[in-house]
């Protein structure tokens, strides 16, 4: 896979279980965040296959398979408008209670279902970017780094809301630079290093 | 030439670039030389529109070489539209394709419908109205779109991650594009007869029509204007979705102006 001219990942050959929390660690620039893009088909690789539950990603529908394997993005972006109006831009015509639920899920006050999104604090506005993914009825989460902007509290949240969603049975992909952060939420930890992820499982049994 | 501007007249009326050239010259602005190319350049372009215009309106010639000039003029525009918005990827053909959607459009009604009886005398300037407002409107509407995207890509990006079509993603910044390119035409259609007299209506007055027919065929201009830009934007900016993103849904990388 090559990026700007750089190659970014290469020979890269994994298998990751569909269940629990995988964490992909490693240093700036391993190519973490492209790894994902490929998982949700935002990127293409230039060489090689990528599965997903056994279906090659060619032979999935995109729309499809971005909504099975939805994506959080590192800088969490919200859309104009209120929260309400970024989750019906996930699901268009979702009710309000669906929207209470989804906000519940990631311990939101669903009183905040009229404010602006954009006035959140950064710790909720990446919660509700959960959310909105949320909404689309995902079976996997591609999570990008997604407390590296977040002060303790709000990261240790965001962890938590994490690890609830696991155990409710959602695949999450977490792509962290965070070792400490790494401990507290994985069941297995791949270290990515120079576009490679070599040996890959070291499993610390899991966060409980 | 026997309106009411005698060669004589044209020759003094050069007075006037010479007085733009001074200014430049005095403020020292470097622009005496561009002036006077530019004023050079148009009067020889108009002289020969001028000459090609009597050729091809003379009584008894076939509409068909005003509609071979009509042809041409699209392609130049494009050209042209291209050229001013290097940025915006395959401008070209699809500059052509909103142009002719527009003339499509307008020539249509005007023509069809017998507002205008349709001859060369009608048909060139009519067409040269419509593909001269649509070539600002498109360069405008795409370079728009594609900043957008480009300064907008995390959150074009972030509604495709939700399963969005590329189509879906980019509806508001499609909206967003037309809007700003729609909305100088319908600004200046507001303006039009309080604040300046347009240019149609301005050469009727000038070569002697009565100001109220003046004032018909001004309107009829304005609202082919109006129907030419809307119609040249969405068809560009709808166009543009397809070339700014991929058939399975990714947008493709923009590069920034500074990049090239």
């Amino acid at each position: 896979m090559m990026r700007g001219g750089r190659r970014v990942l290469d020979g890269l050959d994994a298998r990751i279980p569909a269940a629990g929390i995988t964490v992909i660690a490693g240093p700036s620039g391993a190519g973490k965040t492209t790894l994902l893009r490929l998982c949700n088909r935002l990127d293409i690789p230039d060489a090689g296959v990528i599965r997903y539950r056994g279906q090659r990603l060619d032979d999935l529908d995109p729309l499809v398979l971005r909504r099975r394997a939805g994506m959080v993005f590192q800088r969490p972006v919200p859309f104009p408008g209120s929260v309400a109006a970024n989750l019906a831009e996930a699901l268009p015509g979702i009710t309000t209670g669906a929207m209470t639920a989804a906000l519940d899920r990631v311990a939101l006050d669903p009183g905040l279902l009229g404010q602006e999104a954009r006035t959140l604090s950064g710790g909720e506005l990446q919660r509700m970017c959960l959310a909105r993914t949320l909404v689309t009825g995902p079976e996997t989460l591609l999570l990008d780094e997604p407390t590296s902007a977040l002060d303790a509290q709000p990261k240790l949240i965001f962890e938590q809301t994490a690890k609830d969603l696991a155990a409710g049975g959602i695949t999450i992909i977490w792509v962290t630079h965070d070792d400490a952060q790494a401990d507290r939420v994985a069941h297995r930890v791949y270290q990515l290093r120079d576009g490679r992820l070599p040996e890959a499982v070291a499993d610390p049994g899991g966060p409980g | 030439m026997s309106g009411p501007v005698s060669w004589a007249g044209l020759a003094l009326s050069l007075l006037l670039v010479a007085a733009a050239a001074g200014i430049s010259w005095w403020q020292r602005l470097g622009l005496e030389r561009q002036i006077i190319t530019a004023a050079a350049r148009a009067l020889a372009q108009l002289l020969l529109v001028g000459l090609a215009l009597t050729l091809i309106v003379a009584p008894g010639r076939s509409i068909w070489w005003s509609w071979l000039w009509v042809a041409l003029m699209l392609a130049y525009a494009s050209d042209v539209a291209r050229r001013r918005a290097p940025d915006v990827p395959h401008l070209l053909p699809l500059a052509l394709a909103s142009f002719t959607a527009a003339a499509t459009v307008t020539l249509g009604v005007l023509f069809g419908l017998g507002v205008f009886p349709l001859n060369g005398r009608t048909l060139v300037p009519i067409a040269g109205m419509m593909v001269g407002n649509s070539m600002t409107a498109t360069v405008l509407a795409g370079r728009r779109l594609t900043e957008e995207l480009r300064d907008k890509r995390d959150e074009a990006e972030a509604r495709l991650a939700l399963g969005q079509s590329s189509r879906q993603a980019a509806t508001p910044y499609v909206r967003a594009a037309l809007r700003a390119a729609l909305t100088p035409q319908i600004e200046s259609t507001k303006a039009t007869g309080l604040v300046f007299l347009p240019g149609a209506m301005t050469g009727l007055i000038l070569a002697g029509t009565a100001p109220v027919q003046a004032v018909l065929v001004q309107a009829v201009v304005m609202f082919l204007v109006l129907a030419a830009t809307a119609t040249t934007t969405v068809v560009i900016a709808l166009g543009l979705i397809r070339r700014l993103f991929t058939a399975d849904h990714r947008l493709r990388h923009l590069p920034a102006p500074a990049d090239r």
